[in-house]
């Protein structure tokens, strides 16, 4: 399937040659080629399930190839653990950051080649080092502090510093941007093209287009377990792209724009929830915000600005100092999720794994979660009204499952979040409280996850959208509440919802006290 | 999006045939060895499946039974109650404080004295957010000695008969202690297959900051188990009081803990919570209880006995791990 040989062979220092490979009942790899070039950023783009993860697991020796090989310097090789690749020259930095929390940045930075003496680990040297080393990568702190007292993007750095400590050739970074803020994401992306022009070769793994714009020099395309273009990564527009990478006609994807979302709503009536000076120590200081029926209200902001925690807070997942949160006018009583959601206020929340789906749980059992008390009859579920409720929202959500007694932990991300949004919408809230809904999930059903808050915002839902990815946060909201170090900096509406107007909120509201109040853009 | 859901399943598959068979034997393995053990004993002594034989190993798994369905439920909630054996203790010492109101009151005190330690424990987890072994550490060690000073240091001798009925003899021939096993084994599977209360049970030990985020009752739900698991150990001191036909805190309960997690995790509910097998605790406590047999039938002392208990539950634990592996 691949439409273009890539370039002279020999000079590919990583080199997949039509590789399969088949679990029960699936083909994930059908006769795959990728190749990359030394000193070069190679975008690696896909739906999920593409087949990006078990190619990369394939190159790193988690799996290994059915068929086909892979090349690594125009040597074959055939890893037999991501242990084995590493010591070869090929490092993996994944999502989550795969390195000791408690140990020491020095130790972590040095685990397994410790400088030593007759034995003795000799840890002056290995602090003086490790403070030079990531000096070098713009972390200025003390190596002797332990790793995860550190910034997500720091430790990210140290993950990478090590990567490269050990000679790595080929370095593979998947979705490495996605918990780090704009600044921590420049230092990065500085530090690859470091790498790149040191002649290592970085395959680059994300949804973040912007990103890939950005820093890869060729790209790709996955699709169902193939190859299905490769290319220079200026060669290829964005809707291009998605279009590859979806398997749609071009002019389809065009008529949609970037997002699926449409235009403005129609706002009526008093807000349904009332947010009022919430309060908390450090965290959220007298955050004021409104949620009127059929309005998507934005908030826009950098990580740690104290978006999520307003969400939280309304939802009464935060515990707060001070604030009140009325629904319809009527003051929450008790602040616990548990009155928020009977009031009709509920909350996705942004780590879908940790906070969101019970792995072990069917589909069905995870989408009538919270409405079990509903249908519960003598502290018994009632099977039809459950089937009901299941039957409906598989259908409307377009969930994609074997059966609803299909575990959760076993979909595509896309998916458990379709899940997700189906157990809340079943209670009919009032309010919808959205963090990150579209994170990690593939395109296509982004585009979904898009147009159904839409259409939730149409039937009269208020709606609260937190997104990091500034296009969803722009076309998807109606009105946005800028936040910087928990504390409202400026509101945009109307034409001022725009990413001009939002990057220079962002970039020069001052975070005092009182702007919260005035500042109408 | 096939391919999707197969990327994520296929991970834990990995090591295919190690895991299978670890999965299996995690799954079935508990069964497979009761038929061997009963294959052995029988072949060695053909009484071995004599009817009294039965007998005489059911009164002495029942009362692990019965705290192993309770340690079932606390261990579906990612807890563990260390507790169980010393309820039995303050059972069997409260039991002859309050005969002088009749036999069936002074079997209703002991069970609110084990609902009572259920309640302490479950709240301390709840709320005060101790860690599970170490809330029930401290409760085993402190109701052992609570119940001790209640009986003073020797035995008392039981003969009331509706006690001593519970303990020795049985309706329509089978032993009364087996029956109320039985209908709390159906009760426990009825609540943890068909109730709001058992689904919001698997869903707080699977992943307890989600349920907590859809306002499930989190709080409600652990301090049920726990009183649960307290009121069913302290019926396990009952019957022990019956069927001893004394009352001893000082001896009663030594080392049920273990035999009732070991059932648990030998029948293959795993210890990371969210799963529990109703079914296969009731086979794990028979397992549990043909090893016994097994050991004393071929004159091996007790003390192999322990050691052997301390094997099966590593290799249960470590078959479990194999199994779940995320």
């Amino acid at each position: 399937m691949a439409q273009r040989q890539p370039a002279d062979p020999a000079q590919l220092v990583l080199d997949v040659r039509s590789v399969s490979k088949s679990f029960p009942g699936v083909r994930a790899l059908r006769g795959v080629d990728f190749g990359v070039r030394p000193g070069e950023v190679h975008a690696l783009v896909g739906e999920n399930g593409a087949g990006k993860s078990t190619l990369i697991k394939v190159v790193t020796g988690v799996y290994q190839v059915d068929e086909g090989e892979v090349r690594l310097d125009g040597r074959p090789v055939a890893f037999g653990s991501p242990l084995e690749a590493q010591d070869a020259g090929i490092s993996t930095i994944y999502q989550e950051i795969n390195l000791i929390p408690l140990m020491s940045v020095a130790r972590n930075l040095f685990l397994n080649r410790e400088p030593s003496r007759f034995g003795v680990i000799d840890s002056a040297r290995m602090k003086r080092e490790a403070y030079e080393i990531l000096r070098g990568y713009g972390v200025d702190v003390n190596p002797s502090r332990p790793l995860r007292s550190l910034g997500l993007g720091a430790q990210q750095m140290v993950a990478i510093a090590r990567a490269v400590q050990i000679d790595a050739r080929v370095v593979i970074m998947d979705e490495p941007t996605s918990s780090l803020e704009t600044r921590e994401v420049e230092t990065l992306f500085r530090v690859i093209r470091r790498l790149r022009d040191q002649g290592i070769a970085i395959v680059y793994v994300s949804h973040r287009l912007d990103e890939l714009y950005e820093i890869c020099d060729r790209v790709t395309i996955m699709r169902d377990g193939e190859t299905v273009h490769v290319d220079e990564m200026a060669r290829v527009d964005r809707l291009q792209l998605i279009a590859l990478m979806l398997g749609r006609d071009l002019t389809d994807v065009r008529q949609h724009g970037a997002t699926a979302f449409a235009a403005d709503h129609d706002v009526a009536g008093e807000p349904v929830v009332r947010a009022h000076e919430l309060h908390r120590a450090h965290q959220l200081d007298k955050v004021s915000v409104d949620l009127r029926p059929g309005e998507v209200v934005g908030l826009g902001g950098l990580l740690g600005s104290g978006r999520s925690e307003t969400a939280r807070a309304i939802a009464g997942a935060l515990p707060l100092d001070g604030g009140s949160v009325a629904v319809g006018g009527v003051p929450l009583r008790r602040h616990s999720t548990a009155a928020a959601i009977r009031a009709g206020v509920v909350m996705l929340p942004e780590d879908r794994k940790s906070d969101g789906i019970i792995p072990n749980l069917s589909v069905r059992e995870n989408i009538v979660l919270a409405a079990l008390p509903r249908i519960s009859r003598a502290g018994l579920v009632d099977k039809g009204k459950q089937d009901e409720i299941v039957e409906f929202f598989f259908e409307r959500l377009r969930i994609k499952a074997s059966s609803p007694a299909q575990k959760v932990g076993e979909l595509s991300g896309g998916n458990q979040q379709k899940v997700m949004l189906a157990r809340w919408l079943c209670l009919n809230p009032k309010a919808l409280l959205l963090d990150e809904p579209t994170r990690g999930i593939d395109v296509g059903a982004k585009a979904e996850v898009q147009s159904l808050i839409d259409e939730l915002a149409k039937e009269g839902l208020a709606v609260m959208l937190i997104s990091s990815d500034l296009e969803e946060l722009i076309e998807g909201s109606d009105r946005i509440v800028v936040l910087k170090e928990g504390r409202m900096v400026a509101e945009l509406t109307g034409d001022a919802v725009s990413q001009g107007a939002l990057m220079t909120a962002l970039a020069e509201g001052d975070p005092s006290p009182t702007a919260g109040d005035g500042a109408q853009a | 999006m096939s391919t999707g859901t197969a990327e994520v399943s296929a991970a834990p598959k990995a090591g295919l045939n190690k895991g299978r068979v670890l999965g299996w034997l995690q799954e079935y393995g508990v069964y497979a060895a009761i038929v061997v053990l009963l294959a052995i004993n029988t072949a060695l002594k053909p009484s071995f499946l004599s009817v009294e034989n039965f007998r005489v190993q059911t009164f002495q798994a029942v009362p692990v039974l019965v705290v192993a369905l309770g340690m079932a439920l606390v261990i579906a909630t990612e807890g563990i109650d260390l507790s169980v054996g010393a309820v039995i203790a303050v059972a069997s010492a409260v039991i002859p404080l309050y005969l002088g109101y009749g036999s069936i009151a002074s079997i209703l005190v002991a069970l609110v004295a084990g609902a009572l330690s259920g309640l302490l424990a479950g709240g301390m987890v709840a709320f005060a957010r101790v860690q599970p072994i170490v809330a029930t550490l401290a409760l085993m060690i402190g109701l052992r000695g609570l119940a001790v000073m209640a009986n003073g240091a020797t035995a008392k001798s039981i003969s009331d008969p509706v006690l001593l009925g519970l303990g020795l003899n049985s309706w329509l021939g089978v032993p009364q202690m087996l029956v109320i096993a039985l209908v709390i084994v159906v009760i426990v599977m009825f609540v943890v297959r068909r109730t709001t209360f058992g689904r919001q049970l698997m869903a707080v030990g699977d992943n307890r900051a989600a349920s907590a985020l859809s306002g499930l009752p989190v709080r409600r739900v652990l301090v049920t188990v726990y009183v649960a698991s307290g009121v069913l150990a302290a019926l396990a001191g009952v019957f022990l009081v019956g069927h001893g036909g004394y009352a001893d805190p000082a001896n009663y309960g030594l080392n049920y803990e273990l035999s009732a997690i070991t059932a648990v995790v030998v029948g293959g509910t795993p210890l990371s919570g969210g799963r529990i097998r109703v079914l296969g605790t009731v086979a794990g406590a028979v397992f549990m209880q043909l090893i016994t047999a097994t050991l004393i039938q071929n004159n091996i002392k007790n003390s192999y006995e322990q050691m052997v208990e301390a094997v099966i539950i590593v290799g249960a634990v470590y078959a479990a791990r194999g199994r779940s592996g995320r």
